[in-house]
Order: C-alpha cells, then structure tokens, then sequence
C-alpha cells in the first residue's frame, strides 16, 4: 500500500479551442500558479514533479526539458509521463506513487495540452501501428464509432441513449466556468426536450456513423496540475485533504483488432482491483460522485457497465432515472466531464482533480447537494487502457 | 509569421513548414511472412500461440496473456465476420500520405473464419443497413501486389 497520501491543492486553466494569447509552458504555468495558491504553497514548497501530454500532438519532443520554467522544475527532480488519454491519471497515478513511496513529502502533477496546435486526428493517427492500423484509420473519431457500432449491436442501444448522455454532460457544462463547451441554449430545459432536439437537428452532422457531432468531445486547448503530499503534511495543508484510496491501472493488446469489442476488460479490472482495495462491495450505493473519462456519449452508458454500475446492458435504464444527474444517487461528472472539455494530457487529471474537490467541498457552483465520503475518477487512453483512482474523505485503513 | 487581424495585439506564431519526416519501420519476419502470402498466394497466415491455441491475425511473436512466444503459421480464411464498424463521413488529412482520405468509407474489424483476432480494414460498403456487426465479408485483392496490407484493396459483404 505504501505510505497514505492526499491530493491537497488543485489548479487549471479554462478550457478554450484555441488559447493563441499564450505558449504551452505559459499555459503550464497558469495552471501550476492556480493549484499552488490552491494550497497555500509556493513553488520551493514542492520536492519533485511528474508532468505529461502527448508530445507529438504539438509535434515538440521533451517536455519535461523545455517546459522547465512553466512547470517550476528547475532544479528539482522531473518525470515525465505520456500514455495516450489516460496521461493525465498516470501523470496522477505517478505522482501518488512518489508520495506513497516515502521519497517525497509534497510533489506537483502537472497536464496539458494545446490541440489547437495541430491536427489531432492526424496526431492521433500516428500513435498507431504503421503497417496494419494506420491506412484506414480515422482516429479517435472512426474508433469511437467502431466501439458504439458493437455496443447497440449487442443491447439495442439507441441514438436516443447516446444523446441522453451528450444531454446529461453538456447540463452539468453549464455549472462549471472551467468547462471548454458552454450550450448556453440547453440551460434551463428538460432533458427529454433536449435529446429530441439533437436528434432531430440538420446541423449535427454525422462524423462516423453512428456518431455524429454530439456524440463526441471538443478539441481543448487547456492545463490542469494536481499536488499531492504525504500524511501528516497533507493535514496541515488542506482542511480537508481528499485521500487516495487505491489506484489501479491496466493495459492490455497491441492492436484494437485483438480486443474484444463487447466489453472494456481493462475498465472492468482497474475498478474490480480499486474496489476490492478499498472494501467496496456495493459500488452505486458506496461511491458518490464519479469523474469519469468518458470522451463520446455511448461510454456513459456501456463503461458505467464495464465498472459495475449496473449489469450488462443496464446503462441505458440508470440514465434515463436520472441516476447520474447532479441531484441523482450517483452524479457522474458534476464538471461537464470529457464530452465538454478535452485537451489530452490535462483531461485525466481534470478528472482526477473535480473528483478531489468534491471531497475538499471546493467545488463551488458544481459542487453535488449531498455529502461526498468516496470519489472516483477513471482514464481512457491508448489500445483501451484504464486508469482508475479511489479518493476519500477518511484515510485509508 | 502571421499576425492575427482582428486582434493585432494578440501574439504572432509561425507553422512548421512542410515538414518532412519520413521513418523506415522493420516488419517481424511472420508479420513478413504474412504479406508475402497474401502476395504471391492470395491467402492469410495467422500465428498460433502454442499455450492457449489463440489464433492472431496478424501475425506477431509474442502471445501477450500467455507470454510465450510464437511461430507456428497456420492458414485462415480469406472470409470472415465484421465484430465492429463504422462509416468514415468526416474529412481529414492521412498523416501518411499528406493528402485527404476519401469519404464516405467503411472500415471494420473483421475477423477472418480461423482466427481469433480481428485484421482492421476498409469495406467497398457504406450501406448502414449491410455493414453491420455479424455481416460476413470476403477479402478482394489488388491485381498488382506489393507486399503491403493494401495488397487487399478491401473487404466486401457476400450476404
């Protein structure tokens, strides 16, 4: 288990589709700044720091080295961690694990991205093999509609459904002044109202049948870092530090022909391992808010599934009860989530971060109506990889 | 260099030019394999891990819920089932070629009467009702082969 630790501070930058006023190491910074003064520390506080993206979205190799003076990192320890969309919970996941490890007392995780800055289906692309997956590739896009093409296959899953979801995001958006996409026009109106608009809408064009554009997340030019600290400094830190109760993460095949298409198996075994760490038996009744790493609607419905929400084919049905909603038994993504804010490598620890605030009862006008004792937050990246991390009010046992 | 109109006091940036990167990626001796038979025979090889018997197609040398490694070839069929897929409608520029994919396209994972894993390719279909999970689909082949997945122009539905 190692030693116990807490995330105690968290900062990030407003999520836009192009942030042109500044460079990535400036936009690093605003975030380090946010997540410092979050804490009440000043950058000499912190011993090491643990910083991703994917490099080559902005096609500049090094991060840790040129992004130095945005990060706070000179002259201290810096690790750099990339993993596809799941960076931004391994940056998390890594910077626990130096805290837990006994080596560092208070360490900076720091994400980012600036999509804006090139193609990211072409970026995306490339992170694939060159002799058997690039040539007909379309990037996040045509894989996600690949994915949603096998889950309403196998459960009848509806448009409806998936919209149902986009509705639920692009709601909770609204609450949340860090969310990139802000549907003004969805404040205020009932849910039903909302997914037959989008449904019947001409202007939301089909991008990979099934998915059309309500079904994915925006292209997010944004940062976001995380300080965790070791027990006995997080105490004195934060008034109420939100501590790790497990993390898990897997990986599993090379190429997206391998998996099997009617589940996510690695979902299903990060939140089975995290579960059973931390003594949950019950997790609908036992979790109290969820930030999920859900970048295209029919995952709100199949992965709820895949972590033990609800059965096989259940997604659809917790839904529309509501049972997600803000005032619902488990609010899933109270921040507008993935499908309303998606720069890569800050996106997990968004997550990771609005599921900490929870716990810290710092997230102001987002904050869920009823007590958050456990938090989860999850990453989804590469060929179907999962990270998972368990936050909670009491320290672990 | 540009600078932005509208906002002059907004900050310049530059692109990065044409660039040219070109790599050279080395090909496992059965994935090697593979391709020569789909060139010179018309048919697929896929490799059989010699613990749990999965079949992968393609081929590579490492069975990575096993651990062991692989090389015995085994001959699968050149039909198949569609596990997964869509219809590309959405345009973009191919990072390796530099030029727009065409669209509307059918991709899909199929897999091959034999194996057990799923070979990513295009369909000749972007009919929503025959290109679905569970359509049976038949590997057509280029006249001219290279030695390269392409060698298979696409995949076509036969039900």
């Amino acid at each position: 288990m190692g030693r116990r630790a807490a995330i105690v501070g968290f900062g990030q930058t407003k999520g836009s589709s192009s942030r042109r006023d500044v460079t990535g190491v400036e936009l690093i910074n605003e975030a380090v700044r946010a997540a410092l003064a979050d804490a009440g520390l000043g950058i000499g506080d912190i011993d090491a720091v643990v910083i991703g993206n994917m490099d080559h979205f902005e096609g500049v190799n090094y991060v840790d080295m040129w992004s130095v003076e945005g990060s706070g990192g000179v002259m201290k320890p810096v690790f750099k961690v990339t993993t596809g969309g799941t960076t931004g919970t391994s940056v998390a996941i890594s910077a626990y694990y130096h805290v837990a490890s006994g080596m560092f007392d208070r360490v900076l995780a720091i994400g980012w991205e600036k999509n804006s800055e090139s193609d990211t289906t072409g970026a995306i692309i490339t992170a694939y093999d060159p002799f058997w997956e690039r040539p007909n590739m379309a990037g996040a896009i045509g894989g996600l509609a690949v994915d949603a093409s096998r889950y309403m296959h196998d459960y009848g899953a509806t448009e409806r459904d998936g919209a149902r979801v986009t509705v639920r995001e692009r709601l909770h958006a609204l609450n949340n002044p860090f969310a990139h996409l802000q549907q003004e026009w969805m404040r205020g109106k009932d849910a039903v109202f909302l997914v037959d608009a989008l449904v019947a809408s001409k202007e939301n064009k089909v991008l990979a049948y099934p998915l059309r554009m309500s079904d994915m997340c925006p292209r997010t030019d944004a940062a976001a870092a995380l300080i965790f600290a070791a027990e006995g400094t997080a105490e004195k830190i934060a008034p109420i530090p939100a501590w790790v109760l497990a993390v898990a993460n897997r990986h599993n095949f090379v190429y997206y022909g391998d998996l099997d298409w009617s589940r996510n198996e690695t979902l299903e075994a990060a939140a089975k391992k995290v579960f059973a760490t931390a003594g949950i038996r019950e997790p609908l009744k036992e979790v109290d808010v969820c930030e999920l790493y859900l970048p295209y609607s029919y995952a709100g419905l199949a992965w709820m599934e895949s972590i033990g929400f609800c059965g096989p084919g259940q997604g659809p049905q917790l839904l529309w009860d509501g049972v997600t909603d803000m005032d619902g038994e488990l609010p899933v993504n109270p921040s507008g989530g993935v499908m309303s804010s998606n720069p890569i490598g800050a996106t997990g620890i968004i997550r990771v971060g609005e599921a900490a605030i929870q716990i810290m009862r710092k997230a102001g006008t987002r904050q869920v109506g009823k007590d958050v004792n456990v938090a989860m937050a999850t990453g989804f990246g590469g060929c179907y990889w999962a990270d998972v991390m368990l936050l909670g009010r009491k320290k672990p046992v | 260099m540009t600078k932005d109109k509208k906002n002059p006091n907004e900050l310049l940036y530059i692109t990065s030019g044409e660039m040219y990167q070109p790599y050279r990626y080395t090909l496992s001796s059965l994935s090697g394999r593979f391709l020569t038979e789909i060139k010179e025979k018309k048919k697929f090889l896929g490799v059989k891990c010699p613990e749990c018997g999965r079949v992968y197609v393609p081929p590579r040398a490492v069975c990575g819920r096993c651990y062991a490694r692989m090389n015995e070839m085994v001959q699968v069929s050149d039909e198949g089932e569609v596990v997964a897929c869509a219809i590309v409608e959405f345009g973009f520029v191919d990072p390796s070629t530099g030029i727009e994919r065409p669209v509307p396209y059918g991709t899909a994972f199929i897999r091959l009467d034999g194996a057990d894993t799923a070979l990513s390719h295009f369909l000749d279909c972007v009919d929503r009702e025959k290109l679905k999970v569970g359509a049976r689909v038949r590997a057509v082949f280029e006249e001219e082969r290279t030695g390269s997945i392409m060698d298979i122009k696409h995949f076509e539905v036969i039900d």
